[in-house]
């Protein structure tokens, strides 16, 4: 090996200390490049792959009823491939051994198992074509309930009790998030797919040489809008609920939310830790620099280029570098890993998600070189330029200013110890500042951890507690009279009912329009209810729209303005409505009209589309029990159990999210706050020698040395605070989606959290770099060079 | 003696400094001959390790002109002067410069690394009598024996020349010696052209020419007739 080369690793395991603080923040970065990216192309490859196998529809729609008729029309649309028609429906089930209710959505399988969206047969087998009473049902519901080929389950079709029997199960790429009627996520046990042959489906819904959903697949760079408008044109007349592409399909839209999310994470954080990770590198080879120009002057009268001087100290920022990057490529492989397997509890892909492709690896992998190589440049550039004469001079003593500051400074009468604290800030500004930038990105990480806690507790709080107060949400299988209400308030442990209506509209504002829902509320509700951003109720005034700020900022409304509303629903009227107010919503996307002002609207005696109901606890599985029998009933959700899985889902992603944040924030504090007073123990080591020297106690000594660090920790908070505040601004902006958004929830609890964290761990780190001070060689200090 | 490995021409080096310029070298012209141990004397600030610096191609001149053998070294780019302090010159510095990392074997290799033609690095120890001590680091080495690692390095790539910055300076009289008949040693043996800085006027006996400076010019220029040998020296 060569000498230059034994003379780096030495230097590099001297540093190990120092290295491994600055490795341990451009891990950080390698990692989350590693995680977001990596998994970001995994499961966009995975879904494509799946997609493609399975034959995935390009656009969706549904009818009230249409014609089998139509169907060569529809195939005809340019630039349409292939048409698959299909019936599909409520159900209620009753799953021996499963929860007392669950509810399924019935759709018919083609005879051929049709050419779109094709079902991955997972166990057992297809029904036979003709069969009546033979299904096949999505594995995950199956595998919730302990659902075999050959097992039994009840469903009330339409208000007809009929046993059907499982012949297998499967998987589908329009269900790979599969998300009940008002859940708020994934609940296999209580919500599953049951495919029948379509003959069998078609008797139970009274479908007979009809369809209702509608899927399409497109030729590659067919014109999508075209495509969806003629379908429209085709199925206006038969309540067509307004086709839609891929972004609308639910499944596919969380997805989508998943993506757009691993994306915003992969663009935000990195940045951060790369560039603390390069301030640092400079910061420590600058050093190096400073203290080895006699080596470096004797290396070029050696007759070393300049180049192989540059190359060593880029060699040495890249050593620091490949460790950080293997520690990054370690633990981000396992936390990918990890975030794979959470995916697959969420995702139901019949294959394994794919892992992080080789390319993300190398994508990490360079960037961490380049933000070390970038820190490095100046100073081994700097080293590779020094005149080898000059260079081995000793280099003049660092000139302290007498400027402006120094003689306000000199006025305030302050200790020796505390002046020269002050005048080491002053003498390298740059540095200073650099310093407290990275412990201010390290509180401001901190405190968005503290935001996403406190904004989920109040997102929780607004939803559940004030807006969605419902024991359970009772969907009727049709709009029905208002009489219907009787009968689901006299249902065992029924304490209070409420009726509703749900529509399926779009919204136009101009040039904007929305897809929505629409939903109709008594003036009296009390168990759903419209909210402001602090969770205090809204009234609906009694005529207009009341609409979520998100949806009124998509429209680009305010109250006062008209917006037309276009009924996809019943007699699919259009009416100018005002827009009355706007209220708050974290949950989907919903606008909201007084029930009666409704029925007004449309012109019809008062009509029901579900009912919310709130239950006596102790009688709510009696409750399930009856309602499976109830026709008219298509389904429920039973919100208390839906809130409750949520919450407990939420808070324990939140807690892993959380000590995910405050760890990395400590390590940029360490990195940071570890290597400035290293950096300073070096400068000073001398004067803090003479100052022993002199009489000074070991105490006194290390307050210039913890002064520094904690004046530094102490100027980052405020910055801290702000860029912790424009973090949230930008986390809140880039959560929202159609699906859900978090409210901005700045608690000064927060801020004061992160700031005695950050304070905490700067001076832990400094006091580790104390102890040199105590075991520094008084002698052997003052006898070095320099 | 074959012929001059050195020649210069109205030498000057002028430092601008806060207060005025300061003329390290005022003009000098002077030859050294090939093979040849030259002493440089002069008191401090005279301008003796501004030549040396310039003769090895650390420094440039600010006016006049210098040779090695037929090469302008004034006229050289920067890689070219790397080149020619690669190729030809061996440097010995007063505070030895010794990278602190590295044993003494690897101190010498270092130079080994990038010379064309080079000794062994434990051979060159060994013609400084540090054949035992290849593996210690400058810290676990006494002051002489620290230079006397400088001057295997130097010697490790069989240099046209050496040029000594007070080589003796740090050190008391007696390892002074050592490290002195080392280099006299070097300069009968190998017929390597050496060029030493001192401020010991004693140490002049040894040479075949010293030369004096004075405020950066040339004060004298005298020839021994007869060299001393280190030990007969009287310090
Ligand atoms: N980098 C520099 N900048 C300004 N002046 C310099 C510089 N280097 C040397 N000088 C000045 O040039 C003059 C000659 O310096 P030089 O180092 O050649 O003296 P010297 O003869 O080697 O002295 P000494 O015996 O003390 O080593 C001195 O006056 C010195 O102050
Ligand atoms: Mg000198």
């Amino acid at each position: 090996m060569h000498a230059l080369d034994i003379k780096l690793l030495r230097d590099f395991r001297r540093l190990w200390a120092q290295a491994l603080a600055i490795a341990l923040v451009l891990a950080c970065g390698v990692l989350v490049v590693l995680t977001a990216f990596g998994m970001y192309g995994a499961l966009e490859t995975t879904r494509a792959a799946y997609y493609e196998r399975q034959r995935f529809a390009d656009v969706f729609a549904e009818a009230n009823r249409a014609p089998n008729s139509l169907l060569p029309a529809l195939a005809a649309i340019d630039g349409v491939l292939g048409v698959d028609a299909r019936v599909s429906g409520l159900a209620t089930l009753d799953v021996p051994g499963g929860v007392p209710l669950a509810v399924g959505q019935v759709l018919s399988l083609p005879a051929d198992d049709g050419e779109l969206n094709r079902l991955v047969l997972r166990a057992g087998r297809m029904p036979e074509p003709g069969a009546t009473d033979q299904i096949v049902v999505n594995a995950p519901f199956a595998e919730a309930n302990g659902l075999r080929p050959g097992d039994r389950l009840t469903a009330n079709l339409d208000g007809r009790q009929r046993v059907l029997t499982v012949t297998g199960t499967a998987l589908s790429p329009e269900f790979i998030y599969t998300i009940g009627p008002g859940a708020l996520m994934p609940d296999n046990r209580r919500f599953g797919i049951l495919w029948m042959p379509t003959a069998a489906a078609a008797a139970a819904f009274d479908m007979e040489g009809a369809f209702n959903k509608l899927a399409l697949r497109l030729a590659a760079g067919a014109d999508t809008p075209a495509v969806i408008a003629a379908v429209d044109r085709l199925l206006d007349p038969y309540g067509g609920l307004g086709a839609h592409g891929r972004d609308l399909q639910v499944s596919n839209s969380f997805i989508d939310a998943e993506l757009q999310q691993l994306q915003s994470t992969a663009w935000v954080l990195p940045p951060v830790f790369f560039l603390v990770a390069a301030f640092l590198v400079n910061m420590v080879i600058g050093r190096i620099v400073e203290l080895e120009r006699a080596e470096i002057g004797l290396l070029k009268a050696l007759g070393y280029r300049d180049r192989a001087v540059l190359g060593h100290y880029l060699l040495l920022a890249g050593l620091i570098a490949l460790t950080g990057i293997a520690i990054g490529w370690i633990v981000g492989s396992w936390l990918a890993a990890q975030t794979a397997a959470l995916y697959a509890t969420f995702f139901d892909f019949p294959f394994l998600i794919h892992t992080v492709s080789p390319a993300v690896y190398g994508l990490s992998a360079l960037l961490g070189l380049a933000a070390a190589g970038f820190g490095a440049a100046h100073s081994a550039w700097r080293a590779a330029r020094l005149a080898p004469a000059i260079a081995m001079a000793p280099p003049a003593p660092p000139r302290f200013s007498r400027g402006l500051a120094d003689r306000m400074l000199t006025r305030l009468a302050l200790p020796q110890t505390a002046l020269m604290v002050l005048r080491g800030l002053l003498r390298w500004p740059v540095r200073a500042g650099l310093s407290s930038l990275g412990l201010a990105a390290s509180v401001a990480v901190v405190v968005a951890a503290g935001y996403l806690d406190d904004a989920l507790e109040q997102l929780m709080d607004v939803s559940f507690r004030a807006a969605s107060r419902q024991d359970a949400t009772v969907i009727l299988s049709h709009e029905t009279g208002i009489a219907a209400l009787g009968g689901v308030a006299r249902l065992p442990g029924v304490l209070h009912a409420e009726p509703q209506q749900d529509h399926a509209v779009i919204l136009r504002h101009g040039p904007r329009e929305k897809r929505v829902g629409l939903q109709g509320l008594p003036a009296s509700a009390d168990l759903t209810r419209t909210v402001d951003a602090q969770g205090n109720p809204v009234s609906l005034p009694r005529a207009g729209l009341v609409l979520p700020e998100r949806l009124a900022r998509q429209l680009d409304v305010a109250p006062g303005d008209t917006v037309e509303v276009a009924f996809l629903t019943g007699t699919r009227r259009r009416i100018d409505v005002p827009v009355a107010d706007t209220v708050t919503q974290y949950f989907g996307l919903t606008a909201f009209i007084d029930l009666a002002a409704l029925d007004r609207l449309l012109g019809q005696s008062p009509r029901m589309t579900s009912a919310q109901v709130a239950l006596d606890p102790a009688a709510t599985s009696a409750f399930e029990h009856a309602l499976a029998d109830v026709p008219g009933v298509a389904g429920a959700a039973m919100m208390t159990d839906i809130r409750r899985v949520f919450r407990e889902t939420l808070q324990h992603n939140v807690a892993i999210m959380t000590t995910i944040y405050v760890t990395v924030a400590m390590l940029i504090a360490v990195g940071v706050a570890y290597n400035a007073a290293r950096i300073q123990l070096s400068e000073r080591a001398r004067e803090l020698a003479s100052l022993r020297i002199l009489g000074f106690t070991r105490a006194e000594v290390s307050l210039v040395l913890l002064g520094e660090t904690v004046l530094l920790a102490l100027v980052a908070q405020p910055l801290g605070w702000a860029m912790g505040a424009g973090l949230a601004v930008a986390m809140t902006a880039g959560f929202e989606s159609d699906l859900y958004a978090i409210p901005l929830v700045l608690e000064p609890a927060a801020f004061a959290r992160a700031s005695l964290v950050v304070l905490a761990t700067s001076l832990g780190a400094a006091l580790i770099v104390r102890r040199r001070i105590d075991r520094m060689d008084l002698v052997a200090v003052m006898k070095t060079r320099e | 003696m074959a012929g001059t490995i050195f020649r210069a021409v109205g030498l000057s080096r002028v430092y601008q400094t806060g207060g005025g310029a300061v003329h390290a070298l005022d003009g000098i012209d002077l030859e050294i001959e090939a093979g040849a141990l030259t002493v440089l004397l002069g008191p401090s600030g005279s301008g003796k390790s501004t030549l040396l610096n310039i003769l090895g191609g650390l420094d440039r001149p600010s006016a006049g002109q210098v040779w090695f053998r037929q090469t302008d070294l004034t006229g050289l780019r920067d890689r070219d002067l790397t080149r020619y302090r690669r190729d030809h010159i061996g440097f010995v510095f007063q505070f030895y410069n010794l990278v602190a990392s590295l044993t003494a074997r690897e101190n010498v290799q270092l130079v080994t690394d990038v010379a064309p033609d080079p000794m062994a690095p434990a051979d060159a120890l060994g013609l400084v009598g540090l054949g035992h001590r290849l593996d210690h680091f400058p810290a676990e080495l006494s002051g002489g024996e620290q230079q006397r690692v400088a001057i295997a390095r130097a010697l490790a790539k069989r240099p046209d020349v050496l040029l000594c910055d007070e080589p003796t300076g740090a050190l008391d009289s007696a390892t002074g010696g050592q490290v002195l008949q080392v280099l006299d040693d070097v300069n009968r043996d190998l017929g390597t052209a050496t060029v030493i800085i001192t401020h010991n006027a004693a140490i002049r006996e040894m040479a075949h020419r010293v030369i004096r400076f004075h405020d950066g010019r040339i004060a004298g220029v005298e020839a021994n007739a007869t060299r001393k040998r280190p030990d007969e020296i009287a310090w």
